[in-house]
C-alpha cells in the first residue's frame, strides 16, 4: 500500500511522517501530482495561513488534483479547513470538497483564549477513522479558525461553541485536531485511516 | 472541555538531561528521549526541552536530538534556548519541534516575535518571561536571570501578545526552586489581562500547588521540572488528584 503525504508550503508535514513511521508505515512526502493520484491513501496535513497556502496550491495545480482524488484522503488541521468552501482567514476561496465556510473564533469572555490550544474532548463520532472507544477522549488542537457544525460533521468539540472537530464525505475524511500529536488516541485514528478498505 | 495542561521541562546539556533523576528502569538515566517517552506514558500533555549550552559547535548535536525526540514521542513539544534569529526557528521546526520558546532575544529584538508569527504562525511562538518581584514591581530579566531589563512584566506581556506571540511562559524568579507554590497573584492578573494562554513556571513543590495555580492563578498550563525528575510527584497521581479537585485534565 502506498501512502502519500502532500508536500506544500506548510509546516507539520514531518510530524505526520514520523507518526506513520511509529505505526510501521513508510510514507512518500511529495508535491508530485502523478504520485499523489496513484497513491492508495493521501494525507493532506498543514499548519499555516489559508490564503497564501491556497495561492500556492493553485499555482502548483494541487487544488484540482486534491478535488479529483478518488482514494481515501485525510485532511488535518489547516488541511481540513482548506477542504471547505471558503475561509475567513485571508478571505479566500478554498477547495470546496465540504460545502461549508470556515470562520474565526470570537471570544465571549476572557477565559475564551484564542488560539484554541491544547487537549479537548471529541464526541458524537461518525465515520471509519473513529471507533467507539474514542468517544469523549482528548485530542490535541491548535487553531484560531473553526468549521461550524454541518451535514458533514463527523466529530464534535465544544470551545466557545460546538464546532466540527472532524468531517466526512464519501472518500474525504478530515480532523481539526492533530492525530499525529494526540498520543495513543491519535495513533488509533491514523491506524483506522490506514485500514480503510 | 479544554483541559489544563501539565508540562515537564527538561534541561539539556551535551545531549543529556542535566538535573538528575531517580527513575529506575531507564537504560540511560540522563537520555532526554528516554525520559520524554516515560513522561508521555505517564500522561504529560506537552514537553519543553531547554538547550542550556547553546554554543555554536553544540547546536548540531542538539538539532539531532530534536529529530530523535520528534521521531519518538506522540505529543507536542517546545524547544527553548539558543534561539537568536529566524534561521534557528526554521532549523528547530524542520527538525520536528512544534513550538519554540524565546526569552532574551525577544527583549533585545521584539520584532523577532512578529517575524516568527508571520513566517511560521503565532502558534509556534512561545514567549518566555523571567521576572522578579522587587521594590513593589515585577521586573523582567534576560540571560537566564542575570541581567535586569527595562521591561515591566504586565506591560511587556501585553506588548508580546500584540506582536503575535501564541503563548506566554511566565517564570517567577522569586518562586523558582523554592517549592512553596506558583506566583498565583501575578499569574491571575496576566491571565485576566491577556487573550493568549499562560503557562505558569516556578515554585511547584506539591500537588496542592498545581491545584492552586489553576484555581487561583487561572493558568492554562503548569510547567515543572525537579518534582517530576526526582519522582516526588508522579504525573498520573497528580492528574488523579486534580480530577478529584474538579480540575479538568486529560
Amino acid at each position: 500500500m502506498s501512502i502519500v503525504i502532500i508536500k506544500y508550503n506548510a509546516g507539520n508535514i514531518f510530524s505526520v511522517e514520523n507518526a506513520l513511521k511509529r505505526l510501521g508505515t513508510e510514507a512518500i512526502v511529495t508535491g508530485d501530482i502523478k504520485l499523489i493520484r496513484e497513491a492508495d491513501k493521501v494525507i493532506f496535513p498543514g499548519v499555516g495561513e489559508a490564503s497564501s497556502t491556497m495561492k500556492y496550491l493553485r499555482e502548483h495545480g494541487l487544488d484540482k488534483c486534491i478535488q479529483g482524488l478518488k482514494q481515501p484522503v485525510l485532511g488535518i488541521c489547516l488541511g481540513m479547513q482548506l477542504m471547505c468552501s471558503r475561509s475567513e482567514e485571508g478571505d479566500t476561496d478554498c477547495l470546496n470538497v465540504f460545502d461549508i465556510d470556515v470562520k474565526r473564533f470570537i471570544s465571549k469572555k476572557h477565559e475564551d483564549k484564542i488560539p484554541h490550544m491544547g487537549w479537548n474532548t471529541i464526541t458524537d463520532l461518525k465515520s471509519a477513522i473513529f471507533d467507539s472507544s474514542m468517544e469523549n477522549e482528548y485530542t490535541y488542537f491548535v487553531h484560531s479558525y473553526y468549521v461550524p457544525m454541518c451535514d458533514h460533521t463527523a466529530a464534535t468539540t465544544d470551545y466557545i461553541l460546538p464546532f466540527s472537530a472532524g468531517l466526512h464525505k464519501e472518500n474525504f475524511y478530515a480532523t481539526q485536531f492533530h492525530p499525529e500529536k494526540s498520543g495513543t488516541v491519535g495513533e488509533g485514528i491514523l491506524r483506522n485511516f490506514l485500514d480503510i478498505k | 472541555m479544554l483541559a489544563k495542561r501539565i508540562i515537564p521541562c527538561l534541561d539539556v546539556k551535551d545531549g543529556m538531561t542535566v538535573k538528575g533523576t531517580n527513575f529506575v528502569n531507564l537504560r540511560q538515566a540522563g537520555d532526554p528521549v528516554e525520559l520524554a517517552i516515560r513522561y508521555c506514558k505517564e500522561g504529560a500533555d506537552e514537553l519543553v526541552f531547554l538547550d542550556i549550552t547553546a554554543s555554536h559547535e553544540e547546536r548540531k548535536t542538539f538539532t539531532d536530538l530534536v529529530k530523535r525526540i520528534a521521531e519518538n514521542i506522540n505529543i507536542p513539544f517546545t524547544i527553548g534556548g539558543g534561539i537568536n534569529e529566524l534561521s534557528d526557528v526554521d532549523r528547530l521546526l524542520s527538525a520536528g519541534a512544534d513550538k519554540v520558546s524565546l526569552n532574551s532575544i525577544a527583549i533585545r529584538n521584539p520584532k523577532i516575535i512578529e517575524e516568527i508569527a508571520k513566517n511560521f504562525g503565532s502558534q509556534v511562538c512561545v514567549c518566555a518571561i523571567d521576572a522578579n518581584f522587587e521594590d513593589g514591581a515585577w521586573n523582567c530579566y534576560t540571560s537566564g536571570g542575570r541581567i535586569k531589563s527595562d521591561k515591566e512584566l504586565f506591560s511587556w506581556a501585553k506588548e508580546v501578545e500584540n506582536l503575535g506571540a501564541g503563548e506566554i511562559l511566565f517564570t517567577s524568579m522569586s518562586h523558582d526552586g523554592v517549592k512553596t507554590g506558583y506566583a498565583n497573584e501575578a499569574l491571575c492578573q496576566l491571565s485576566e489581562s491577556l487573550n493568549i494562554p499562560i503557562i505558569a513556571s516556578g515554585g511547584a513543590g506539591s500537588m496542592e500547588h498545581f491545584r492552586d495555580v489553576f484555581t487561583q492563578g487561572k493558568a492554562d498550563a503548569a510547567l515543572a521540572a525537579s518534582v517530576f525528575h526526582f519522582g516526588e510527584i508522579d504525573i498520573k497521581d497528580l492528574k488523579d488528584y486534580l480530577r478529584k479537585e474538579n480540575i479538568n485534565v486529560r
